[in-house]
């Protein structure tokens, strides 16, 4: 049986780094949105997680 | 000691060709052929066998034989469970699960037929002792077999709501149909995937019994898996914002639905919609409390 977490921030993708706190996930800077948004979906094909938008220049990879 | 020989016979054939008619491959590809064919011939034979042999005994008061029915509602039951376990096995690679609700009402719709099988073949092998003439035993049993699949067929979606094209928005990236929020789109390639070419409708409930039905999840997801099979799913493993998902109108319990389709054909997604099973598990009939009665007005 394979286990997994799920519902999980895996990873967060910003650029504004005054936006992320202390983050238990990994935290990635880009410059622009279009890096950010590069960025989130290769993290994205990495952990089979999906992109959710936070609007305020972060993007986190989340595992459903 | 009369000649069981023709009752026997006859009761068999007419319980394994019960079973025979009630096995169907269709796209679901379930049970799968062939071998999942023979397995289901198989138990289905022993059952008649079973529900054949039961007037035999009792005419020679060989009560005892009669406890071999328990022994047939035993090994139905482990139809029903090896179902449920193949089911699940296989659900874990499927690109949109049936869901546990769905296989369960799959694994119970095979033992009942298993009974339906004992049943065909109990009357018939009756109705040959009884009138002494095989063709008016068949005939008893095919009326068995008849009401008994006539009364236990299911309901299906188009029977209790309406189906009706529905409109994807996006606000910001949550991806939206008819207003009601389905999940947040973080990518702007994926958003605009949606928007060009993904398909959605709305589900009408035509009363509170349906409202209730359709707000059940497994309910749901034997939706998604229904369209994402017939209309074929543009997703993959690595790609889980192309999973079709159902979200309920908590204002109205309606439920809406978007999926990426291979065939963007609306008409089609309706009819796959309205054509799914209206899970056992999942029915509830509100309307039957009087609670539910008196608050429904």
């Amino acid at each position: 049986m394979d286990t997994s977490l799920k519902e999980v921030i895996l990873a967060v993708v910003t650029t504004d780094k005054e936006r992320v706190l202390h983050s238990a996930a990994p935290v990635f800077y880009a410059r622009d949105r279009k890096e950010m948004e590069r960025v989130a979906l290769l993290l994205s094909k990495i952990t089979l997680g999906m992109v959710h938008d936070l609007e305020n220049g972060c993007l986190v990879i989340v595992k459903h | 000691m009369e000649d069981y020989g023709r009752i026997l016979v006859s009761g068999i054939v007419a319980g394994s060709l019960g079973r025979f008619l009630l096995l169907r491959v269709d796209y679901r590809q379930y049970p799968s052929f062939p071998r999942g064919y023979i397995t289901h011939l198989m138990l289905g034979f022993i059952a008649s066998a079973l529900g054949a042999i039961a007037i035999p005994a009792l005419v020679e008061k060989e009560y005892t034989a009669v406890t071999f029915l328990a022994l047939a509602a035993q090994q139905f039951r482990e139809i029903r469970s090896m179902e449920r376990d193949s089911l699940d096995t296989i659900d874990r690679t499927e690109l949109v699960p049936r869901g546990s609700d769905y296989i369960e009402d799959i694994a119970k719709t095979f033992e009942a037929r298993n009974y339906i099988s004992m049943a065909t073949a109990l009357s018939v092998s009756l109705g040959v002792y009884l009138t002494k003439d095989i063709a008016a035993g068949i005939g008893i049993g095919a009326l068995v077999f008849a009401a008994v699949v006539y009364s236990i067929r299911g309901q299906r979606v188009g029977d209790i709501a309406r189906v009706v094209k529905a409109e994807i928005s996006f606000e910001g990236p949550l991806l939206k149909v008819d207003g009601v929020v389905l999940m947040n789109v973080g990518l702007s390639a994926a958003r605009e995937k949606y928007l060009t070419r993904a398909l959605a409708v709305r589900i009408i409930p035509k009363d509170d019994n349906a409202r209730a039905t359709l707000g059940n999840v497994g309910q749901r997801q034997a939706i998604a898996h229904n369209a994402a099979t017939q209309l074929g799913i543009r997703k993959d493993v690595d790609e889980p914002e192309f999973t079709p998902i159902a979200r309920r109108n908590t204002e109205s319990g309606d439920i809406v639905f978007a999926v990426f389709s291979f065939e963007p054909d609306i008409e089609c997604l309706i009819e796959a919609i309205e054509k799914t099973p209206v899970l056992e598990s999942s029915k509830r009939k509100p309307l039957d409390s009087p609670a539910g009665r008196k608050a429904a007005d």
